[in-house]
């Protein structure tokens, strides 16, 4: 019975990894421009980006993976499913880690910097090869939590009948009845891929965190 | 058009925050046993809430609703949507809640503990006055957060049949050609609600800091 139901669910996961894939893989540089918008001196280039990320923030991802899809086409632009779910899903990973990685910069002494540019290095090549490295490396712990996080919510997908996991399993519960079975195999899936990758998260911070633990 | 599209919306504004605001307080209450657990002398009832907070955690939201919704059948007994959305969203909630307590509980320095043990408090009596107090002013501003997070979380009992505002903007935008406007107006609606939230959230973090951390 189980046997029947993997091939679907599997392709299923399939799908939903594609989402978040694609999503993490737009929505994370874009996030590093937004940080850098953010963390600019002008406050003309500050204030809107800073309105655009609270904005996205406080909209509920479902909200907007419905608006993309249910909502733009009457202004006469369509998307299918998976555009959408990308769409929708970048931009929200977009307004999150852009806070992630600011912090992350900001975390970076400000002596690297006035360092570089005694050593000749233009602000630009400075910040790609000096201070980007170190708050990248900062961050990683709560980018890796916010992608676990992202991984869960690509089942929201599913009110946009892009063919993920959860799609997947609700429509063999539908004909088989099955319904308890059939969600929890689809649960577990979720978990199974979850669990280990907020441990590696909670892991890699603390071993960061290492230089923290000792007494001075 | 839509006049009476935005009034049908803003009716599901009540509904929306009676299922943030029950399930808040059911997960704030519940997670009082599961930190007790987590942090028990007795490995087994340490692993136990463990494994729990793990796996509530480690599911979607909306898995869980459907299991709850669709899942459960006890004889002639299933759940309707406002009560399995409430219970989902308030047990999940006592999973993140328990994590947010232990944090806070670790913050107050060991010191504190010591002290009371040495003025005679028992561990019981010692941890509700002395520690209780001091971590809760550290978990409130994570809290809050988590609160707002709960409350955009919220539009995902729409796929139960909640009629919250996320349901109501769904069938009104079926049912217009304005569809656009009508989700604008949603988000707008969730952002303004959260906003007063976030204010408070960085009013008590300030406070916080001020007044244990330094």
């Amino acid at each position: 019975m189980i046997l029947d139901w993997t091939p679907s669910l599997l392709s299923g996961l399939a799908v939903s990894l594609k989402i978040v894939g694609v999503s993490l893989g737009i929505g994370i540089p874009l996030g590093l421009c937004f940080a850098l918008l953010v963390i600019s001196t002008r406050r003309r280039i500050r204030m809107p980006a800073i309105v655009l990320i609270e904005l996205v923030r406080g909209t509920p991802a479902l909200v907007l993976l419905q608006l993309v899809y249910y909502g733009l086409p009457s202004s006469g632009i369509t998307f299918t499913s998976m555009t959408s779910a990308w769409i929708a899903l970048a931009l929200t990973t977009a307004a999150y880690t852009s806070e992630i990685l600011r912090a992350g910069i900001q975390s970076v002494h400000s002596g690297q910097s006035e360092a570089a540019q005694a050593l000749g290095f233009t602000s630009i090549v400075g910040f790609t090869f000096i201070i980007l490295p170190q708050a990248l490396r900062v961050s990683i712990p709560a980018l890796l939590g916010f992608s676990i996080q992202m991984f869960q919510i690509t089942s929201l997908a599913f009110t946009i009948a892009a063919p993920e996991l959860l799609s997947q399993a609700y429509s063999i519960s539908a004909s088989t009845f099955l319904y308890l079975k059939v969600l929890a195999l689809a649960g577990a899936i979720y978990a199974i891929i979850s669990i280990p990758m907020s441990a590696l998260a909670t892991a890699l911070e603390r071993r960061m965190n290492v230089h923290l633990d000792v007494p001075a | 058009m839509t006049g009476k599209s935005l009034e049908a919306i803003l009716l599901g504004v009540p509904l929306t925050l009676l299922i943030t605001l029950a399930s808040f307080t059911m997960g704030a209450i519940l997670a009082i046993p599961l930190v007790a657990m987590r942090r028990s002398r007795i490995i087994a009832l340490r692993l136990l809430a463990r494994g729990f907070i793990d796996l509530l955690r480690g599911v979607p939201l909306i898995v869980w609703l459907f299991i709850l919704y669709y899942g459960i059948s006890i004889g002639t007994f299933r759940f309707s949507p406002i009560p399995a959305s409430i219970l989902g969203f308030g047990v999940i909630t006592s999973a993140y809640l328990a994590e947010i307590y232990r944090g806070a509980i670790l913050s107050v320095p060991a010191g504190q503990a010591e002290a009371s043990h040495a003025l005679g408090l028992t561990r019981l009596a010692g941890f509700f006055l002395i520690i209780a107090p001091q971590a809760v002013r550290v978990a409130l501003p994570s809290a809050t957060t988590y609160a707002i997070g709960l409350l955009k979380d919220s539009s995902i009992a729409s796929v139960i049949g909640v009629t919250e505002i996320m349901f109501i903007t769904q069938s009104e935008a079926r049912a217009s050609n304005s569809g656009l406007v009508l989700y604008l107006v949603a988000a707008a609606l969730y952002i303004t609600m959260s906003f007063p939230m976030g204010l408070l959230s960085r009013f008590l973090d300030a406070r916080v800091r001020g007044a244990v951390l330094t």
